[in-house]
């Protein structure tokens, strides 16, 4: 049985803001009925401030869809619809205590559906991010477009890695069988073969034949460099940890929770490859406590 | 424990009786049944006793036809695999879609060694075409292995007529009957049927103990060798406490398989007719006329099973789901998907499963309690409005996202 949340109990069984909003100007209907949820969300939104007034869910799905749902729409409201795009499926989880990681989907759910319903509001057509490929990695929704992009572009060679790099398969795993045949797909392709057994290589050594402190200080003196366009859009960087050609860093401020996250990270990291001369991987410090969780709990 | 317990193809309660039969084996009579001793000649005489007590149900021929196992998994896999090793010129399989993933998940493996596994297809009610079964058989083929009861649905597969044929095309017969044991009358000494998988635990017997079958005579490899226990067919020093208890479990289901004819299956159909009369929008999946007499599983349209659970849960009714979202797999049942059944009622379904244990009342009770948990759960739904599904429910809604 799945460990859900008293959060989550909650929500399920006392869901709030249930039902379709009366006289609604935004709706929101996103889903798929082959995973078995399907989620419109509608918002009467006030035309001067762009307030959320009012939200409502119809929800077809399991505990934590609906828990997501109800827990989406008490977050929102009063909210602006800016404010509300900033919401990230973490954040719902968050609201919710967590999710199980083969329940992160849910909540992703309900982040689509706000930015459907704010593209309905504004008369734009909203295009979700999975349109190009089937998702492999359903708890973090990575499709296989994505997946397929990192693995040429980083020539990754294990599902370890590609989970590394692109959190699929770092949920409940069931998909690492779907992983590992992009992975020989790729890999045939390349006129190599994938090696299932084959680890996620040694950590390589930096080779800018830097020692460690040089390297250190120079990656320093690199994010130096970058700070000012962090700030003037009120954030920051701070440099948590090097470990081989791992850079963890710490988003901070107005960058923590910014969607545009991701881009900024891989921003920082071609300007400390380029910088440093070498290849290196730049991660969020979450991924840092993550990886020390997995080794402390396979040791 | 209170509750209401109706998932009894998941696992059942272990028989009272089968307790206490089982328990000195976990004290006093802690031998090995291999030794030369007094400890060791109780236990032996203990396991005898088991081996024929399981004869008996199965109605085989020889009690050396038994050979105890860890599980229903570990039969089906010895089965397969034995089959192939004892005819390595034979690299064709036949089974069928809708099998347990102890028989398809192996057979997946197979094929990436490369065997070739031909799976049967079922029409909507659960069916199997048996031209097409006819058509397949040939030289090939190192073993057939088809479910006697499906698991989520209970439809019966007519594996006594397969065996036939199966035998006269010179191709070993195996089946799955972990969920028809102790449901359903099984005489083996009048079939053809070469192997057969139990499993303890569906049939008030514990965990961790099952059965296979091995007709005399059919050649066979064993898949753990070692010691000489079980005449070399399965080393390993015997679950000693949990083979008698499968032993007594045997007993008592040859005393009440009447009882699973009758009364459990008024008690089934009690069930099925209070809850079709009163929801709507909901139907019985499988072939409904041929069944296990204990289970039912009905489909809602337009809710999901897990949320059906869990509300039921909280009353204190246990039964399970064939939707995607209770088992992290994301994709309704592969049993549900075999039939064709839209995605719409396909998460939606629910498995009642009975046993010889439930009451009248307790039925009544899922009675009265089911149906307003379907209300709430479709008043969530965007596919329903009011009293029924939106007119033309999929075109009303289309989300987005795929
Ligand atoms: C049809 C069928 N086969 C095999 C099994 C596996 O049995 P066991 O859990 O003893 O390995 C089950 C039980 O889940 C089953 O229902």
């Amino acid at each position: 049985m799945w460990d859900y949340s008293e959060k989550v109990k909650d929500h399920f069984f006392a869901p709030r803001n249930a039902g379709a909003v009366e006289n609604a100007n935004a709706t929101g209907d996103v889903g798929s009925l082959s995973c078995g949820d399907a989620l419109r969300l509608t918002l009467k939104v006030d035309p001067d401030s762009e307030t959320i007034l009012e939200a409502g869910f119809q929800t077809f799905g399991c505990g934590s869809a609906i828990a997501s749902s109800s827990a989406l729409t008490e977050i929102i409201k009063g909210m602006t619809l800016d404010q509300a795009l900033l919401v990230s499926n973490q954040d719902i989880a968050d609201y919710l205590d967590g999710l199980p990681a083969e329940k992160m989907h849910c909540s992703v759910m309900g982040r689509e559906a706000l930015q459907a319903a704010v593209a309905n509001y504004r008369g734009e057509i909203w295009q979700d991010d999975h349109q190009e490929g089937a998702l492999v990695c359903k708890c973090f929704a990575v499709d296989a477009v994505l997946i397929e992009e990192t693995i040429r572009a980083n020539s990754l060679h294990t599902v370890e890695e590609v989970s590394n790099y692109t959190k699929a398969g770092a949920g409940c795993s069931s998909c690492h069988e779907g992983i590992e045949a992009i992975l020989n797909r790729v890999l045939n392709e390349r006129g190599e073969k994938f090696d299932p057994n084959a680890v996620a290589g040694e950590r390589q050594k930096p080779s800018s034949g830097l020692t460690n402190l040089q390297r250190i200080r120079r990656i320093e003196t690199l994010l130096e460099a970058i700070r000012p366009n962090l700030r003037r859009d009120h954030g920051d960087v701070e440099l948590v940890e090097v470990d081989g050609r791992n850079i963890y860093v710490k988003m901070i401020g107005a960058c923590a929770g910014c969607q545009m996250a991701g881009a900024t990270l891989s921003g920082i990291q071609q300007h400390l490859a380029e910088g440093l001369g070498e290849f290196i991987l730049v991660l969020p410090d979450s991924e840092l406590s993550r990886r020390k969780l997995t080794t402390a709990a396979s040791a | 424990m209170n509750g209401i317990y109706l998932d009894n193809n998941a696992t059942t309660m272990v028989a009272p009786e089968v307790v206490s039969a089982m328990l000195p084996y976990f004290s006093e009579q802690f031998g090995n049944p291999s030794s030369m001793h007094q400890f060791g000649d109780k236990v032996g005489r203990a396991l005898t006793e088991a081996r024929r007590q399981v004869q008996a149900l199965l109605g085989a021929e020889h009690d050396s036809e038994i050979i105890f196992t860890s599980c229903g998994t570990e039969s089906d896999t010895t089965a397969i695999l034995s089959a192939l090793r004892v005819q390595p010129e034979r690299k064709e399989i036949i089974t069928t879609v809708v099998e347990h993933p102890a028989i398809l998940n192996l057979c997946k493996q197979l094929e990436e060694e490369g065997y070739t596994v031909h799976y049967l297809k079922v029409d909507k009610k659960g069916r199997i075409d048996m031209g097409s079964y006819y058509n397949l058989l040939s030289d090939k083929v190192a073993i057939v292995s088809v479910m006697w009861a499906n698991n989520e649905t209970g439809t019966l597969f007519p594996v006594q007529e397969m065996a036939e044929l199966a035998h006269a095309a010179g191709v070993l017969f195996h089946t799955d009957a972990v969920q028809a044991v102790g449901k359903l009358p099984i005489n083996l000494k009048e079939s053809r049927i070469d192997m057969l998988s139990l499993s303890g635990h569906k049939l008030h017997a514990p965990k961790g103990v099952g059965v296979l079958y091995l007709r005399r005579g059919v050649r066979f490899r064993p898949l753990l060798r070692g010691g000489h226990q079980e005449r070399g067919r399965r080393a390993g020093t015997e679950n000693s406490a949990g083979i008698v208890a499968l032993g007594k479990a045997c007993e008592l289901a040859m005393q009440t398989l009447e009882q699973e004819k009758t009364e459990v299956r008024a008690l089934r159909d009690r069930l099925e007719r209070g809850l079709l009369a009163q929801i709507s929008h909901c139907f019985v999946t499988g072939d409904p006329g041929n069944r296990l007499p204990n289970t039912c599983n009905i489909a809602f349209e337009y809710i999901e099973g897990e949320a059906i659970l869990l509300l039921l849960n909280r009353l204190g009714i246990a039964a399970s789901t064939g939707s995607a979202c209770s088992s992290g797999s994301l994709e309704p049942s592969h049993v549900m998907r075999a039939m064709d059944i839209p995605f719409t009622a396909a998460h939606g379904s629910l498995r009642l499963s009975l046993s010889r244990y439930n009451s009248e009342a307790e039925i009544d009770y899922v009675i009265e309690s089911l149906p307003p948990i379907v209300a709430q759960l479709r008043k969530l739904s965007p596919y329903w409005r009011g009293d029924g599904p939106v007119s033309n429910p999929q075109d009303l809604f289309t989300p987005n996202y795929a």
